[in-house]
């Protein structure tokens, strides 16, 4: 079992909607977000090419932020998914420092908040909120390990980018390009 | 020309614009480590080749500024957690992965270690009970008396401990002669070990921050000294430190320059980029080559005030760790 994520950068409109799918599904405090959207433009004009993904925490193979966590509050749970248990974390800034994608940030209440694949969602069999509410069906989720899974068929068939792929964190949200 | 912009939503405090996770704590308590690293360094060492006589300063007094160097660090560290009522949560386990577990530990350890050393020397170092702040005095109360022209602890345990600490000064050496490179080392390994910060992303920072720590750790020890061939001998240590430490910091700059792209623009942010000036003024000219040069004409018989070099020497180790800390969480991996 290995949870991961595809994501069509061909059908992502930028709407913002997994964004605040996630604010709503867990609570998260105004200001602050689990996920958000990113737009790279890139050429020179007239000849521009615009690319938008919907980016969060990549659940890595190789997690640097759950190595230099000092207490062990960062963990990876069964499917791969690196989360992170409140009332061990002290709040010190580690595995922010260490995360090469930004996906950590201090909740107001002192300790380290990211996003969880909706695990809560997952164990039930649901997909992740912001998976569920995309209106393009640009999100794909599922086991990796299954060659039959939508989102693996997706990445077999698709020519895929990770993000970062020189940090060395093995990513495991694929963009699909 | 090819030009990339990246837009996002995203604006989590201390994330979003760059990252400000560490802000004055961290390279505060970096410098106070590597300063505490090298005071206690150097009087392990001195009594470790048996010249404590002639380093009286470095034996006697050395830990104590050490001491008080850890303790404001470890506030500052303190200060830093977004959690500070949970730091405990680090001494319930220990995770050799995670440098700043390990660290945490080497601190609580060495922050004994020093308190035994101190305590072995208290009598040399104040042989009169005359404290003149009055909750140290009146603190102190509490375990000693004075007898005469001197003092005497009150309990006797105290004594017998006094008695074992001073009996086994050669050993205690040892143990904090490792601590304390160990100390010094990891206020670079700290930085070095994350991987998503190119700046850091290192492994001569755990030498480099080794050596200016022990480089402050001799500028304080020259400041507070009162003998004169006891000065002399700092100089020339921290002209050979300060020499070592110019070096690492070419080979960082040489391994960044011929490394991956984002460390190529990482020693661009140092060689015309936004820390240019910052850096090299205060750095590498006002911390390393004026004070080498003049702890070079004071050996060289030349009068200089030896407050100079020394306090020069401290400003460049702290903006060495404020620009190292600072500039490495705004460069990172562009995607």
């Amino acid at each position: 079992m290995r949870y991961g994520m595809a994501i069509d950068t061909k059908k992502c409109v930028g709407c913002s909607d997994c964004v605040v799918a996630c604010q709503t599904e867990n609570n998260i405090p105004h200001g602050y977000a689990r996920d958000w959207i990113s737009e790279t433009v890139s050429g020179t004009y007239p000849e521009l090419t615009l690319e938008i993904r919907s980016e969060r925490c990549n659940h890595c193979d190789n997690t640097p932020c759950v190595r230099t966590c000092p207490t062990g509050a960062s963990h990876v749970i069964e499917g791969g998914i690196v989360k992170v248990t409140h009332e061990e974390c002290i709040g010190c800034g580690a595995c922010v420092e260490s995360c090469p994608y930004d996906a950590r940030y201090f909740h107001p209440d002192g300790y380290v908040d990211k996003c969880t694949f909706c695990d809560h969602r997952v164990k039930n069999g649901q997909d992740p909120a912001c998976v569920s509410v995309c209106p393009t069906y640009c999100m794909y989720f599922g086991d990796l390990d299954d060659p039959n899974s939508e989102v693996s068929k997706k990445i077999a068939t698709r020519k895929t980018k990770v993000l970062a792929p020189e940090a060395g964190t093995k990513p495991q949200i694929f963009y699909l390009i | 020309m090819n030009e990339e912009l990246i837009i996002s939503g995203r604006m989590n405090p201390y994330i979003d614009p760059h990252l400000e996770v560490w802000e004055w704590q961290i390279p505060l308590y970096l410098f106070l480590g590597g300063l505490a690293a090298g005071l206690l360094f150097f009087a392990a060492y001195f009594v470790m080749t048996g010249k404590e006589k002639k380093y009286p300063t470095t034996v006697k007094y050395g830990p104590i500024v050490a001491f008080i160097a850890i303790s404001v660090g470890l506030i500052a560290l303190l200060l830093d957690l977004k959690h500070p009522l949970y730091f405990w949560q680090l001494y319930t386990t220990i995770r050799i992965d995670s440098p700043m577990s390990w660290g945490a530990w080497v601190l609580l350890i060495i922050t004994f270690v020093a308190l035994i050393w101190i305590f072995s020397y208290l009598k040399e170092a104040f042989p009169k009970y005359n404290c003149k702040i009055g909750f140290i005095s009146k603190l102190m109360g509490i375990f000693i008396e004075e007898t005469g022209d001197s003092w005497e602890w009150k309990y006797p345990w105290l004594k017998t401990f006094e008695k074992y600490a001073q009996n086994n000064r050669y050993a205690w050496a040892w143990v904090m002669a490792v601590l304390s490179v160990i100390l010094g080392v990891y206020t670079g390994i700290l930085l070095s070990a994350f991987n998503a910060r190119p700046l850091w992303n290192t492994a001569i920072l755990g030498p480099l921050f080794l050596t200016s720590g022990f480089s402050t750790g001799a500028a304080m020890l020259m400041i507070m000294s009162k003998s004169h061939e006891e000065r002399l001998s700092y100089s020339r240590i921290d002209l050979f430190l300060i020499v070592i430490e110019l070096f690492f910091i070419t080979h960082l700059f040489m391994g960044f320059l011929a490394s991956s792209q984002v460390k190529v623009e990482a020693a661009h942010y140092f060689m015309g980029g936004e820390f240019t000036v910052t850096f090299w003024v205060n750095v590498i000219i006002l911390g390393l080559v004026l004070p080498a040069i003049l702890e070079a004409m004071e050996l060289l018989k030349y009068k200089i005030p030896v407050i100079i070099p020394g306090l020069l020497i401290l400003w460049g180790g702290v903006m060495f760790r404020f620009i190292m800390v600072e500039a490495g969480q705004i460069i990172r991996y562009l995607y």
